[in-house]
């Protein structure tokens, strides 16, 4: 008697477990509230501010997918994570979701079972010096002390470039961006090396901005990306499409504040579609039929996002480059909204 | 006789499992045996199906593969086309060196405060008190961040050694300068101190897993030989001190012995110095010892001393007073009651515990991560496990090699321990 209610609350259990790792859609609407990881503290990107309230280009994101799956941007309880955690935090279930300048390579889509869903924003490798240090080339740095990020895409590359150029360096390997600002003010590494926008936005909070400059040197391709796990298919559906409409919404002029006279408005199709004018796409992924239009009235479109976040006329000061869309020349580019 | 025979002979009956004493523990800890064997196996269970529900695999292999990162601090041969293995071992080395140098200083640092601690002066009795019972109470991992922090920020960056020709026009010094005749450089990022370089080395044979340094071979060969030869010579002038009552003089036998085979194979092999000098951004040549390495062990060592401080004088006030009373009455003069008296007997009851202390500094080390230091927690347990993902295999390896450590530094100890036991004959 006592042995089945053990196996039997045994097997319940797995069910359970089974069911949550596969109804991540489900378990967030239960929930009334989406997990996202977030980086620890990246400004621009995603940060608190004095009072705790998250914002930024990649918490943006997850308020946007909040809005379409729970109909409230605000309904987002963000969990800081370190390049170190992050991977472990998405897969044990901790996050629904992890939206931290995390690069989509080979081995994290297959052997740690991710999913990258999109790439929301196209980046590089760079390196930030002192200016009084007269460095004009990181083909120069050889000897130098490099502060790196530990747990990241970032730290292989710069083994493979200072390899390939045959110059040597010393690491320094922190946990965190803003244990890495501190060793590198403090004057304990040379360099800083991350994606060209942390650096970017790491130099916005320096107090003395204008006493570093990035080198011109992108030594890799860095496309960071919203993650989720692999074998929720649904889930991450979910994800890129919410992606996708803000794209979709950039591309047609919908933003945040024409949103709701565009809806009654629009004569463009795709346009209906995607603000659940016509058609059922919401329904298809059961959610509401407006639910983009929601993230969109939220949020605005990714170019809304980009501009307020981190876009020229910021602090952080980012050019769109190659993260215009494919009208402007640039990568980003959505998959037809039909 | 009769009442004997009376007693009914009852076959074993199943409730006798519960209600007779004489079974009943029998069954208990049969079913807690079950309940036990029940919980691991569901433990088991739940791990691999949790692993193949993330399409994960149990396997080692990926110590195989190319590592592609570098490390700071690398006691053997390592570059980032090594596979995970060799950084591993690279990490292994790095906690081993701390705690290598952590007990010796602790243990040093440890015997001397346990000691004036019982001092009779008022003022020293209560500084080391003070000392102990601030380390004792603040957490290690905040002496090592303290520790690190002073280290990095107080000194000067390899730039404030530079000097430059506008310097020399203006005839002023560089902020900064090296100490000891030029050759020992304190940055912000580490202490720059000369290496031995030896001229016509023996050079190293491969061993294919690991190459063997024959010139460090040779010096340790040589010093081994002079200490045992100096063993030698000072149980003979005992022999003779204890047939004649005269000891024979033998200090410059003994310094003779200890240093001249030693200074003549330094001199064979083309000893010299390799100082560090200022080249580009850091100081290149000599060795660079890294402020995180130093910070551990310091920090350690002040952490871990404490916790020895308390060891040593519980061991000596174990020891009774009568102990002393008859050396002091002997003519004994208190340096040499401590030395020859109550040291020797309270080490018995001072290394039981203190076993237990090396065990936790050796531990602790993995806190190095803290200030970027790349022990086997950093390597293996940090980058290695991220890189690969592998986190089960990196963990269960990481707790199986803390606990190697763990019970040979344990073996070690109890055979001293073994060795300094009052012999009952």
């Amino acid at each position: 008697m006592k042995k089945s209610v053990f196996f039997g609350a045994l097997a319940a259990t797995t069910l359970v477990s089974g069911l949550a790792a596969a109804a991540t859609l489900d378990d967030i609407k239960a929930r009334g509230e989406l997990i996202c990881g977030s980086n620890t503290g990246l400004t621009g990107f995603g940060a608190p501010d004095a009072s705790g309230n998250w914002s930024g280009f990649d918490v943006d994101l997850c308020r946007a997918v909040a809005a379409v799956v729970l109909g409230d941007a605000t309904k987002v309880k963000f969990v800081p994570t370190t390049g170190e955690t992050r991977f472990t935090a998405l897969q044990s279930g901790e996050v629904d979701l992890l939206v931290r300048n995390s690069t989509w390579t080979f081995s994290r889509d297959s052997e740690l079972a991710l999913d990258f869903v999109a790439v929301n924003y196209y980046d590089g490798q760079g390196f930030m010096v002192k200016k009084d240090l007269g460095v004009s080339s990181a083909k120069e740095l050889d000897g130098a002390t490099v502060c790196i990020q530990t747990g990241t895409t970032t730290e292989l590359n710069l083994a493979d470039f200072f390899k390939q150029n045959n110059i040597s360096y010393q690491p320094v390997t922190v946990a965190d961006d803003s244990e890495a600002q501190r060793q590198y003010l403090a004057g304990a590494c040379d360099a800083y090396t991350t994606d060209a926008s942390g650096l970017a936005a790491s130099r916005a909070t320096m107090p003395d901005a204008d006493t570093h400059i990035i080198l011109p040197e992108i030594i890799s391709k860095e496309p960071l990306g919203p993650v989720v796990r692999h074998g929720d298919s649904a889930w991450g559906d979910v994800v890129r499409w919410t992606y996708y409409a803000l794209l979709v919404a950039e591309e047609k002029g919908v933003t945040s504040a024409n949103v709701e006279e565009v809806a009654t408005s629009t004569a463009d199709e795709e346009v209906k579609r995607l603000l659940g004018v016509s058609g059922d796409m919401g329904a298809k992924m059961g959610l509401d039929n407006d639910a983009f239009k929601r993230a969109i009235a939220a949020v605005g479109n990714y170019g809304e996002i980009f501009s307020r976040n981190i876009g020229e006329g910021t602090a952080i000061n980012l050019a769109r480059g190659l993260n215009a869309l494919w009208t402007q020349g640039g990568l980003q580019y959505a998959p037809p909204f039909r | 006789m009769a009442m004997a025979t009376d007693v009914p002979k009852n076959g074993f009956r199943l409730s006798m499992l519960v209600y007779d004493t004489r079974y009943r523990s029998y069954t208990i800890q049969l079913v807690v045996l079950v309940l036990f064997a029940m919980a691991v196996a569901w433990l088991l269970n739940n791990t691999v199906q949790n692993l193949e529900a993330r399409g994960k695999e149990f396997n080692f292999g990926f110590l195989w593969q190319r590592a592609g990162y570098d490390i700071g601090q690398q006691l053997i041969p390592y570059n980032n086309d090594d596979n995970h293995f060799r950084a591993l071992l690279v990490g292994l080395a790095n906690t081993l060196v701390v705690a290598f140098w952590g007990c010796i200083f602790a243990t040093v640092l440890g015997v001397i405060i346990g000691v004036l601690r019982l001092s009779k002066n008022w003022l020293v009795g209560r500084l080391m008190t003070v000392y102990v019972e601030i380390f004792r109470n603040v957490p290690l991992l905040l002496w090592i961040l303290l520790t690190y922090v002073i280290l990095s920020e107080i000194t000067p960056a390899p730039n404030a050694f530079r000097l430059t020709d506008e310097m020399i026009a203006a005839g002023t010094a560089p902020a900064a300068e090296m100490m000891f005749f030029d050759s020992v450089a304190v940055t912000n990022r580490g202490t720059n101190i000369p290496a031995p370089l030896f001229e016509r080395g023996l050079g190293s044979v491969d061993l294919g897993f690991m190459t063997l340094n024959l010139t460090f071979l040779a010096i340790v060969a040589v010093i081994a030989g002079s200490v045992y030869v100096n063993r030698r010579i000072l149980a003979s002038a005992r022999a003779t001190q204890e047939a004649t009552g005269d000891r024979p003089v033998t200090w410059w036998k003994s310094i003779l012995v200890l240093f001249a085979p030693v200074l003549l194979l330094f001199v064979m092999l083309g000893f010299h110095l390799e100082v560090p000098t200022l080249k580009g951004f850091n100081f290149s040549g000599g060795i660079l010892v890294a402020h995180p390495f130093t910070a551990m062990v310091i920090a350690l060592s002040l952490y871990t001393a404490a916790f020895i401080a308390e060891i040593v004088r519980a061991g000596i006030q174990a020891i009774s007073r009568g102990q002393s009373e008859a050396a002091f009455a002997l003519g004994l003069r208190p340096g040499r009651t401590m030395n020859l008296i109550i040291l020797p007997q309270a080490l018995r009851v001072i290394i039981p515990p203190l076993i237990s202390q090396y065990l936790n500094l050796t531990k602790n080390t993995s806190l190095g991560i803290a200030v970027s230091y790349l022990d086997l927690r950093g390597t293996l347990g940090g980058i290695t496990l991220n890189q690969t993902g592998r986190e089960l295999e990196c963990m269960l390896l990481m707790m199986l090699i803390y606990l190697s450590i763990s019970l040979s530094i344990s073996a070690l100890m109890n055979m001293y321990n073994n060795s300094v036991q009052l012999k009952a004959r």
